[in-house]
């Protein structure tokens, strides 16, 4: 028993990632738990969009085939599936899984956990009444004053409902908005029986979570140091954490496959969307950065150790996205000589007809991609004579109209403007309706009667 | 001045490596020694006001934070992406290669140091 570990798999690091990577970490070696994140910050709305055209929809598509490859595979070697592919529609996903577990021939040999309680968007105007502001974390803002162009409103869940789904039996478990460090602490709580106030436990599994939840991010994928000694990238090994009982884990990935684990990526990954280090606050408890240790035990593997928590804060965060306005973003493509003084003549002209026809940005920005649109100012000067330059101008605006007209105004430098300019085959800009998210906070006893968890049968 | 004439400066990129994200309209950038003998050197010469410095224009304020266990500081860019997230008209709307700018960075070092990693 002491030495038993747990093995948790990264398949997905958000919604939009490599395919494969899940079924080679179901068939590429042994593991117990494939968790697969899909839920970026505003991906939420989106789905909350799809679900307003197709009450079937809202919820991470690209899951269901998913899960078509490998559920045979994961039957037949008893690996459980953790992931918050359910969107905004937890239930449509769970129900999407059982059918294809039905057409599998998979009938009363797959359980589905179906996570829910999550989605308050019908109860905000309740909860604003009765005195929870669901202000914005960054300005402070009260929610009140856009309440009416609100699209979704999702509380982050934690631990406890998987914990309770892996409990009852589920073998997928399907959530909404539970964060990414949950899927991976769901599992390592339940199967070691950890108590959830070990807050040093809670701590280490939410640090194995951020380490494994950007998938290849943690094993070699976008890694800057040494970035040319990575070798097998075609076929990357995704992260998997090894948990022991004593609240430490090494994490690894498959033997065979590319990409490399080892000090560096891991520290890289950890280091990813860092805030306070030493208040790394999940609704399962607060983890301190500090304190982790890291030690290379041999080819691509690293131990994890040390990791001390706090308590969990009274509070979850809340996840609200809302209509903001439109944007659309246009490129031409000037070439050899002189290709950046032509890029900016045409970024002049084209700024003194928005002007002339009169129209209202909240925002016009103009970037040389091949001189200043990564780095900005510090990209210093650019080297003489560029052999080319992408003008890139976007604009945003509360209405709609002024975007539009900008959208008719990139073709017509092509014969209006400077010399030797391609690359507008793709035609006119899109215009892009901007959700913008509203980071919030509330009492999390309002959230927490209302967590539901429900076992289906397929 | 003759201490003077032993340093040299010298980019950040050959001490450390880096890797950013975004939260909301704050960009973070964990720098990390390239070996943790070089910690102490990021610490005391990148401090927040020099990263401030470095960013002028592109950012309203720094914040550091000190992981001594990973050899590494992580920096908060606060205003740095547009507005952020959906809102931004970015490229880099995510505030994904804010690392990269920072090791554009030059601080001053021991000369003996600049010249085996700028060889290197």
């Amino acid at each position: 028993m002491s030495d038993r570990v747990v093995r948790i798999a990264a398949g997905q690091g958000f919604w939009g990632d490599w395919l494969e990577a899940p079924v080679r970490q179901v068939r590429g070696g042994p593991i117990d738990y494939l968790m697969m994140d899909y839920l970026a910050e505003v991906t939420m709305s989106i789905m909350q969009k799809q679900k307003s055209r197709d009450p079937r929809a809202g919820y991470a598509r690209d899951f269901v085939p998913l899960m078509e490859r490998i559920l045979p595979d994961i039957v037949e070697r008893g690996i459980k599936v953790t992931s918050n592919a359910g969107g905004v529609n937890p239930r449509g996903c769970a129900e999407a899984v059982l059918e294809v577990a039905r057409k599998l021939g998979l009938a009363g040999r797959l359980r589905v956990g179906l996570v829910t309680g999550d989605d308050i968007l019908d109860r905000l105007d309740d909860l604003i009444r009765r005195g929870h502001p669901l202000a914005d974390m960054e300005t402070g803002r009260p929610l009140s004053e856009i309440r009416d162009t609100v699209l979704s409103a999702n509380a982050y869940l934690g631990m406890a409902p998987i914990v309770e789904a892996l409990r009852g039996g589920a073998d997928v478990v399907v959530t909404g908005r539970v964060t990414d460090t949950g899927l991976t602490l769901g599992p390592i709580f339940h199967e070691f029986g950890w108590s959830p106030e070990d807050w040093d436990k809670v701590a280490a599994g939410t640090v194995a979570g951020h380490i494994i939840e950007c998938g290849a991010q943690a094993s070699g994928g976008n890694l800057l140091k040494g970035w040319r000694s990575v070798k097998g990238m075609a076929d990357p090994g995704f992260p998997i954490a090894e948990a022991s009982p004593d609240g430490t884990f090494v994490v690894t990935k498959h033997p065979g496959t590319g990409g490399v684990v080892s000090v560096a990526s891991v520290t890289e990954q950890l280091v990813y969307e860092m805030g306070d280090p030493r208040n790394y606050i999940t609704p399962d408890g607060v983890a301190d950065f500090t304190s982790i240790r890291l030690r290379q035990r041999g080819r691509d593997r690293v131990e994890v150790s040390g990791i001390r928590g706090t308590p969990k804060t009274p509070m979850l965060k809340v996840s609200i996205a809302y209509f903001y306005g439109y944007k659309a973003v246009g490129t031409l493509v000037y070439a050899w000589p002189e290709a950046f003084d032509k890029a900016k003549a045409a970024d002049r002209i084209l700024r003194r007809r928005l002007a002339d026809l009169g129209l209202e940005f909240e925002q016009i920005l103009t970037e040389f991609v091949g001189v200043d649109a990564t780095h900005g100012r510090l990209s210093g000067r650019p080297p003489a004579d560029l052999p080319e330059v992408q003008l890139r101008v976007g604009v945003r605006a509360r209405d709609r109209a002024p975007v539009v007209r900008f959208t008719r105004e990139i073709a017509p430098l092509v014969l209006t403007g400077p010399p030797s300019v391609t690359g507008f085959a793709g035609g006119r800009p899109a215009v892009e309706e901007v959700v913008a998210y509203w980071p919030a906070l509330i009492d999390r006893r309002e959230i927490e009667q209302h967590v539901k968890v429900d076992i289906l049968s397929a | 001045m003759a201490q003077r004439a032993r340093k040299a400066t010298l980019q950040l990129r050959y001490l450390a490596h880096a890797r950013s994200g975004d939260k909301g309209n704050t960009a973070n950038v964990g720098l990390i020694a390239l070996e943790p003998d070089y910690y102490p050197l990021l610490l005391r010469e990148v401090t927040p006001a020099r990263v401030a410095k470095h960013f002028k224009g592109m950012v309203s304020g720094v914040d550091r934070f000190e992981l001594p266990n990973l050899s590494a500081l992580n920096f908060l860019l606060h205003d740095a992406l547009d507005g952020g997230g959906t809102i931004s008209l970015k490229t880099d709307a995510q505030g994904k290669v804010y690392s990269t700018a920072l090791l554009r960075m030059e601080i001053p070092v021991p000369l003996a140091l600049a010249r085996r990693l700028s060889r290197s």
